[in-house]
This record gives structure tokens, sequence and C-alpha cells, in this order.
């Protein structure tokens, strides 16, 4: 403060400071006291907060604090709570048998949120955020009511249980479609694909495609290409193709067959996860019923088609 | 500005200022009896309005304000008001501040000097003070006194009187959300949730530290409404005014009676400033300090009857009057001054957007239907090649009970829909839905389209099956292979 010289500016009875630039002059307006202490009460409690929380940092980590509090620290008792709060509903939705999960409502819906969970951990690398796969990549869309190996709650257990295709398991669903590669000539590759179309109603139809149709791949597609879930062989009949539906993808899939495979998630996930995660699958809209003895997933599968 | 002839100051002042306590003297008047009857009435609402009960049947709480947060509802008698309907709470507060406008602009500071809760709660503290303390020169003198173990006695007493008040201050403000008679039996077995002891505890210490000790601090240096009201008022809007014109000279009856010609009638003894709450002198004029109570008006009122002088040296007057007073014009009726433009223009304003809200609220729907389609995937070809979309619905039923809504789509021919709680079998062009009371139901429903059917834009509907068959509706889209 500069120097003052105890003049009084006459209007407001203020002492001047003494400070003057181009004869504007700054008048002494006292904050009052308390002020001043709220500020150094302030600067008390900086002083503790950074002798009781990490403040400082340094090269390698900051200072620790008295209290030791992290934030990493408050986050895993966080989530430790909420894990214990889930546990209850774990508890029951390993005692409800999952074909009858849906019948608890409420139930179900915390499956089909928790299955929403892991599936976005899980299986969105493949499948796709919302599950609709990919046609280019032959990774199957859940959303639909076509199903390889089946769509009721306890085959799409299965699935995630033991894959496919997944080598070392030995209950894995398991099947092969033969390339006919140098089995079948060019003209009757053609007449199987035109049988193939015709199946669908994308044209007209083929009477020796039918024939060799019945021959080679009616074991496994069915007499009408209506497919056959023992053997995850798809139905050619519908609207759906994994690998695409015109000539050229039916040709491809004839001479040089494409066979997904699906790694099995009973060593990695505990058995709750997978059962949410099928309730979550079958919740997308194209879940079907379950069946008692609709099919029996553990049937061994010949290599032969 | 040089000075030719410095004065000197005695005092001087340094950088920070230590307060001046106030010890405003006890008065009577017409005032002092309106600010009683003001507090009455405002501490009555504060703390009576959890207790009032208001029946609106099972599914709804009983209290009659009540500002539900857990459940996200705001309950004020019979109008309940949901998130999305917040514009009525931003109505509300958009009216208080026109009404301060309106206020402002006819009355001044009348605001300060009467509604404001920190107004109010310090005017409570002073009465606390006069109760145990006694008035004015008693409590000059017991401050002054040093502090023997009566005088310790006598402020720790004083100061529990104190507390007394700011927990109850603060133990009525957490009654407001949540169910008063519930809350309160769990506050003191000490089953109430840690955030309502927190902010009892933060109110408590506010109202003790702003009400018993800070008081008139906190209008003159922290609070920005004195600084925005010189903004609203002009030269004709009402204030407290010191006729100086009448009053000046001032000087003692004594010395008036020897020389009746050189004196005014102020008599220089100073019941104005003993009476004042901030300890303003109002014969310096309207200042920041003086937040227009009008007590000084009492005091001096008093004063003039017993010296047998004209009341009203202290009075309400505006800017422009008082110029005109000084002029010799005589005084003008207030409604006069206070009925004009701008504070009928703030008035119709206030009073437009007061109906809006009430319009708005009589007309409000109490059935609400929204839709939002699934992006990821947008749709799903079967395999019989018909194509579905899944949305994910919001059905709103405000009323305070389960109601049925029916949905259906319209437009959109040959699709049929069912929900994520049907069977696909069963589905259907309308579907009946059971809404829980006064929620919003998130359902997920399944449209499914005949085979080449176009991608185009469609209606969901819903009704709901009541007496009231309340009906909204929501345009969305349905997508197909290659056609978005």
């Amino acid at each position: 403060m500069g120097k003052s010289d105890n003049r009084v500016d006459e209007p407001t009875g203020t002492e001047f400071v003494g400070h003057e630039w181009d004869g504007i002059e700054e008048l002494n307006t006292p904050l009052p006291r308390w002020w001043l202490y709220t500020f150094y009460a302030t600067v008390v409690w900086a002083l503790v907060y950074v002798i009781l929380f990490p403040a400082w940092p340094l090269i390698e980590k900051g200072t620790e604090g008295v209290l030791g509090w992290t934030s990493r620290g408050q986050l895993a008792e966080e989530m430790s709570v909420a894990d214990q709060a889930r546990a209850s509903v774990r508890e029951e939705i390993a005692r409800v048998p999952l074909e009858r999960l849906s019948d608890n409502a409420p139930l179900m819906q915390q499956a089909v949120a928790g299955g929403r969970a892991a599936f976005q951990v899980n299986c969105v690398q493949c499948h796709g955020s919302g599950a609709a796969g990919s046609q280019d990549l032959g990774y199957p869309n859940l959303n639909d009511d076509d199903w390889l190996w089946g769509g009721d709650i306890r085959a799409i257990e299965y699935t995630l249980v033991h894959g496919i295709r997944q080598p070392g398991d030995p209950e894995t669903r398991q099947s092969i479609m033969p390339s006919f590669q140098g089995i079948l000539d060019e003209g009757q590759v053609n007449a199987v694909v035109d049988h193939v179309m015709s199946l669908s109603g994308q044209g007209p139809s083929n009477a020796a495609g039918a024939q060799l149709f019945e021959q080679n791949c009616s074991i496994c597609h069915g007499p009408a290409g209506q497919g056959m879930r023992q053997f995850g062989a798809p139905n050619l009949s519908d609207a759906i193709w994994l690998r695409g539906g015109d000539r050229a993808d039916i040709r491809a899939q004839i001479l040089d067959p494409k066979m997904g495979m699906m790694p099995k998630w009973e060593d990695r996930l505990d058995p709750v996860t997978i059962q949410m995660l099928a309730a979550y699958v079958h919740s997308l809209g194209g879940g079907e019923d379950f069946v008692e003895v609709a099919e029996d997933p553990e049937v061994e599968v010949d290599e032969e088609p | 500005m040089k000075n030719p002839e410095p004065q000197l100051h005695h005092s001087p002042l340094g950088t920070y200022q230590a307060r001046t306590k106030v010890h405003p003297q006890r008065i009577d008047g017409f005032f002092r009896r309106f600010k009683w009857l003001i507090m009455l009435v405002t501490l009555g609402i504060y703390y009576g309005t959890p207790w009032i009960r208001w029946d609106r049947g099972p599914y709804a709480p009983d209290q009659a304000v009540l500002i539900d947060l857990a459940n996200r509802r705001f309950y004020m008698f019979n109008i309940e008001i949901w998130p999305h309907e917040f514009y009525f709470v931003a109505g509300l507060l958009i009216m208080a501040g026109i009404g301060l406008f309106l206020v402002t602009s006819m009355v001044g500071r009348a605001w300060c000097g009467y509604a404001c809760p920190q107004t109010v709660w310090t005017d409570l503290f002073q009465h606390v003070d006069r109760f145990v303390d006694g008035d004015r020169n008693k409590r000059m003198r017991l401050d002054a006194a040093p502090w023997t173990a009566g005088k310790i006695a006598r402020r720790l007493f004083k100061w529990s009187i104190y507390l007394l008040i700011a927990f109850a201050t603060g133990g009525a403000w957490i009654l407001y959300f949540a169910d008063a008679p519930t809350l309160i039996a769990e506050f003191f077995t000490l089953d109430a949730p840690f955030v309502a002891y927190a902010t009892v505890f933060i109110l408590t210490m506010t109202t003790f530290i702003l009400g018993g000790f800070m008081r008139e601090q906190v209008c003159i240096y922290m609070c920005p409404w004195p600084r925005i009201q010189t903004a609203m008022m002009d030269e004709k809007s009402l204030t407290v005014t010191y006729k100086e014109w009448r009053g000046e000279p001032r000087g003692s009856v004594k010395k008036a009676l020897r020389n009746p010609d050189e004196y005014g009638d102020c008599i220089d003894c100073n019941q104005c400033v003993a009476v004042c709450p901030t300890g303003w002198d109002i014969r310096k004029g309207p200042d920041i300090s003086c937040i227009t109570c009008a007590l000084c008006i009492d005091a001096c009122d008093r004063v003039m009857d017993e010296v047998g002088r004209p009341r009203g040296l202290i009075d309400y007057l505006t800017l422009e009057d008082s110029q005109g007073e000084t002029r010799g014009q005589d005084h003008r009726p207030t409604w006069k001054k206070v009925l004009r433009p701008r504070s009928i223009l703030y008035f119709l304003v206030w009073a437009g957007i007061g109906l809006g809200l009430l319009f708005a609220l009589g007309a409000r729907s109490h059935t609400e239907i929204a839709a939002a389609p699934d992006r990821n995937p947008p749709y799903m070809l079967m395999s019989d090649g018909s194509v579905r979309n899944n949305y994910t619905l919001r059905l709103r039923n405000m009323e305070a009970r389960p109601r049925t809504m029916r949905v259906g789509i319209e437009g959109l021919e040959g699709a049929t829909m069912w929900s994520e709680t049907m069977n696909n079998e069963d589905a259907a062009r309308t579907i009946e839905v059971d809404v829980p009371a006064d929620a919003t139901r998130n359902l997920r429903v399944y449209v499914r389209s005949l085979w080449g059917t176009p991608a185009q834009d469609f209606t969901f509907s819903v009704t709901s099956l009541d007496e009231q068959a309340e009906s909204d509706a929501v345009e969305t889209r349905f997508v197909t292979p290659g056609e978005e």
C-alpha cells in the first residue's frame, strides 16, 4: 500500500489510498474483517486437505494422504457392494431351471440385463453389438427366427457351453459341409445351384439339379432343403442366407464351403453368466419355446454328410 | 481531484474493517406490527406446510407438498409434476423473478424489508437478543462488559436458543423431501439417511451463522439482489425517505424553542438509527444498508407525536415526490405513484405467464407414448421373408392408479405386433398393456410386416381403457432391407 496522506474524499467520506492514475485516485474502502478470516479459514482447510488426501503429483506417483483414500479403492469398494447386491439374483437364477426362467418375469428381466452386459463384453466381437451378426463373415444374426442348431433356451445354452466345432471338446456341436470340387462337374454344380435357388422361390426348378440334390445333399439339408438342426445344416428354402443367397454365393459354398466356428464358454464364464447370456439371446425376438423332447443336443453326429 | 484543504481523518481505516455490532431498539408501530404479521405468516408457511396431508389414493403419498427426489415427482396439493414437466417449475421461477421486478418497481426493496428469509430470521434472532439480554442499552453495556461467568452463561443460553431455532429451520427443510411424520421419527431414532443429517447440519449452521452473527453483513456484502435492485428501481419507486427539506437543519427541542425559525422538524434524537436493524442512518439518504423495513418511520412518528409535530418526517416516498416536495409541491396519494404503465406491464406479463401455466396444467394429458426404434440392427429378415423391426415404447401413466392401455399400429398395412411379454403367435394389430400407477413403462415391441412391404412411416397409438379414454400417438419409421 502506498503512503496514505490522510486526505478524505469529500462526497463519500472515504480515505484515499494514495495511488493516482491520470487524476483518478483509489479510495480505501475496507473489506470486512470476517472476510479476511474466511480467507484464512480456506487456507487452513487446504492445508488439512493436502495432508489427509492425495494431493501433490510427484515423478513416480503422487503423495498418498494420511487417510489412504484412493479413487480406485473407492471404486473397488463400490463394485464389491454392487456384487453383493447381485449375489441373491445370481443364486436365484442358478436355482431356477433355465426353461422355467420366463415364468418369473422380474427374474427373467434381471437375467436378460445381465446377459446383455456379458454379451457386450464377450460376444460382440463376432456377433456385433446389436447381435445382428455379419453376412460377409458368416456370423449368424441372433435376432431372427432362423436357428442352425436350435433356438430354444436350452439349445442356446448348449451352444454357449460347448461351442461349435470347438477342437478338444467331444460334446461340441460338430458337422462338416464337404467340398464338391471334383465330385460334381461344372454342369452338375450349376444344376444344383438352380435347384437350391428354386427351393426358396428364386428361380425355375431343375430336374437334374433336384436329382443331384436328392443324392448328395438331402441327407443333411433334408429332401425339401429345409435343413436339419442335429447337423447345423441350414434351411435352404427360407429367406435367410448365412453366407449370401445369390448364385455366386451358393456356388462358392458348394465348391469351397466355409463353416462357422464358435468357442466354448464353459471354461471362461461361470454357469450363471452363460444362463443369463442364453436368456438374453433368446429374448432378442426369435427365441423358440423349449419342448422337452424336441431335440437331443447330445446326439453323436456322424462325420459323413 | 486535489483537495486544497486536506481534511484530517482521525480514525484511520485499515485494509480490513471490524464489524460494528448493531443493537436495534425495541419499537412498536404500524410497520412493526406489519412485520410481525409477515413473520408469522412466512414462518407459519415454512414450518407448517410439510404437515398438511392430502389424500391422493393408495398409489401416491399423502403429503400436500412433497418434493420426492427419489421417485422424481413433485407434489403440490392436487398438482403432480413429473421431471419432463419441469417447465412448470421454470415458469414459477420466472414468475417469481418478474414478481420481484413488479414489487421492486412499485414499492422498492419491500422484499428485503419484509419477506426475505434473511430478514425474517435476523428479526427473529434479534427478538431473542432482546428476550435474553434486554433492550438496546443493556445489550450494548453487556457487549462492552468483560467476560464474567454471568456473561458467559447468558451468552451460552442465548446461543443455545439460536441453535434451537437454527436446528428447527434446518430440520423443517428436509421434511419437504420425504414423508414428514416418518422422517422425523427416523431422524430421532438415527434411522434417517445420511443426506438428511448432512442437510440438517449444513442448514442449521448456515442459519446459526447467517441469522445469529452475520445478519446485515449478508445484505451489505454477500447478497446480489440489492445490486440488481438498483436497476429495477426508478424515480417512481417507493423508498423510505427522510424529508430533508422538512427536517433540516436539525436541532434539539430546546434549541428549536429558543430559535424556532432556524431549525427544522428533526430533533436529532437518533431514534431512527437506534431502531434500524442494519444500523443505517436514514438521514444520509438511501443506501445498500437500508432494506426499507420502515421501522425508522415507526420510531420517528412516535417522536413527532411526543413533540407535537406532524408525522411523516420519515416516510415512504418516491424520488420524484421528494424532489417535488423539496420544490414545495403537495403530497400525492400513494396509489397514484405506484400504478403506472411500467408496473402494470410487469403485472400483465406476470399474470399472463401464470394463466398460461394454469392453462397448460389443466390441459395436459395423463397418457403419453414415445417410441424409440432399434437402430442396431435396424431390421430383421425372417425365414419366411417378412421383416421385423423392434421398438422400445415408453408408456406414461400419470394417474395415481394402474391403468390398462391399448397400443395399436396405424398405417403399415398387414403388420402385426407383439410385446416382450407375449408370444409371437398372439401378434395382433392392437395389444393391451397394463401400466403401473404413476409410472412410465418401458416395453419392447416387435412389429412384423408382410413380405414385400416397403419402408414407410407409421404411427403407434395409445388409448387408456378407462372412462377418461385419453389417447396419444407417435410417428416412427418401419425399415426394410435396402430401404432405410
